[in-house]
């Protein structure tokens, strides 16, 4: 696969997660993919960004040469303000995660379950970064959409009966949306909603690791 | 210039503060990746070669922005934070066990401090029940039909934070997203140290715009500035 097609796969999982914003809703994005959804959101689509670091109405990266070392976002890197914006301290903004005053948090994971347990946090042995603000996102945020690749770099599937890494916070999980399909997660049972015309409902059977149910409104987005 | 007059003897110079550091103190730091982190207060522990520090605050920063030049220098022999992923050396260390890190949710772990700094001995919060990771040696509790853990506050012998602006009561103002940690570290300090971009006369401040009183504040420096290069000035 080319890095174009790659970045042209990560976009497309970005759009889609996109159409889940509708405006005046307060949105946190995780770092990866995530970060490329505002890129797909309609200019008129009015949407606070909430950074964990204290920043509510967060905007685009500055142009070169316009970073401010004092304004940036939870990864350390140079955002800028969108008018209404509003910078607080971080026990503000994790009270607004935990009191429920984040619509949608989108984050990435390296596993999901099939009832929404959320894994995305540490590689035991490998990996252990900490969880950062990814538990305390993941259990309280009104909608957690998932954006991650079907499968791991060994083909491995990442949607599994059971995560086999250490959670980051149980049934969570919303909505799970890959480089090939769009699953809901309804009352703990998975649900494929859509998928990419590149792909196909067998191949995304043969690479999902535990049952789901196909919607009886099941649509293909054309690539 | 106007000559600052210091009537409350809390503005001092880097030498009087770093003579408060001493080996095997717990250090709370303010700041988020670097973002908002005494670089001079940090510069200088770190040039004093203090070793054996406790280091409380959100994260490790990067192997040479803001707390991470302490960490990476094996500085510390323990971390409390949320996350130390942008720092590869803390991780490092922590695998070959000479470092011990405690990790704390995010929003739990500034709750800690803020109820440190607000005299409380503990929070009560549902966030990491979920994992035996954050509940390990903990209490848990029933409240009102709810389960929640008991998660203890935390304090420090000493803190420090980066604020922009200073009068000589300590009152301080932040800048943008540079505020993050640094208003809930300054209050968990038993001595509490701020370096400060600007000291402005007493009056200088509107007390409308005031964040931390400077009730909580001990000592007062002015900053040269961040002293290391940003991520994304790297490339």
């Amino acid at each position: 696969m080319s890095m174009a097609s790659e970045l042209d796969i990560r976009n497309l999982m970005a759009k889609r997660a996109a159409r889940e914003i509708v405006g005046g809703m307060v949105v946190n994005l995780g770092i990866g993919i995530p970060s490329l959804v505002p890129n797909h959101l309609p200019e008129t689509t009015k949407v606070m960004f909430h950074a964990e670091n204290g920043i509510l109405g967060m905007g685009p990266s500055p142009g070169s040469g316009l970073e401010d070392g004092n304004l940036c976002n939870a990864g350390g890197y140079p955002v800028t303000i969108v008018p209404g914006a509003s910078y607080c301290d971080s026990v503000t903004a994790f009270g607004m995660i935990r009191r429920g005053r984040i619509d949608v948090s989108i984050l990435g994971s390296l596993q999901v379950s099939r009832q929404g347990d959320l894994a995305n946090w540490i590689i035991p042995g490998k990996k252990v970064p900490g969880m950062g603000g990814a538990m305390d996102l993941a259990s309280k945020a009104k909608k957690l959409i998932v954006l991650m690749s079907h499968t791991d770099k060994k083909g491995n599937p990442k949607i599994l009966e059971q995560c086999t890494l250490p959670l980051t916070a149980t049934r969570c999980v919303d909505m799970i949306i890959t480089d090939q399909a769009v699953f809901e997660i309804k009352n703990c049972e998975l649900v494929l909603m859509e998928y990419f015309s590149t792909t196909s409902v067998s191949r995304i059977t043969a690479q999902t690791a535990c049952r789901f149910s196909v919607s009886e409104d099941l649509k293909v987005i054309e690539v | 210039m106007i000559e600052i007059e210091n009537p409350f003897g809390k503005i001092a110079t880097l030498e009087q503060a770093l003579a408060f550091f001493k080996e095997e103190m717990t250090v709370m730091f303010g700041g988020f990746g670097g973002v908002g982190s005494p670089p001079n207060l940090i510069e200088g522990i770190l040039a004093k070669e203090i070793k054996n520090l406790t280091l409380i605050g959100n994260d490790t920063g990067f192997p040479n922005i803001g707390i991470g030049k302490l960490v990476s220098q094996g500085r510390a022999k323990k971390v409390i934070a949320s996350h130390i992923g942008s720092n590869p050396i803390a991780g490092k260390l922590m695998n070959q066990g000479v470092l011990e890190v405690e990790f704390s949710p995010q929003g739990t772990l500034v709750e800690r401090i803020r109820a440190g700094g607000m005299g409380l001995g503990a929070i009560l919060t549902d966030v990491g029940l979920d994992n035996t990771s954050v509940t390990k040696g903990k209490q848990q509790m029933e409240l009102n039909g709810r389960s929640y853990l008991v998660e203890t506050a935390l304090t420090a012998e000493v803190s420090i934070v980066y604020a922009e602006k200073a009068d000589p009561y300590g009152n301080l103002v932040y800048d943008k997203s540079a505020r993050n940690t640094n208003p809930l570290v300054a209050m968990a300090g038993d001595f509490t140290i701020a370096e400060v971009k600007e000291i402005v006369p007493l009056g200088g401040l509107d007390p409308e715009e005031i964040v931390t009183p400077g009730i909580f504040v001990d000592m007062v420096i002015l900053s040269n500035g961040v002293n290391w290069k940003w991520v994304w000035e790297e490339n």
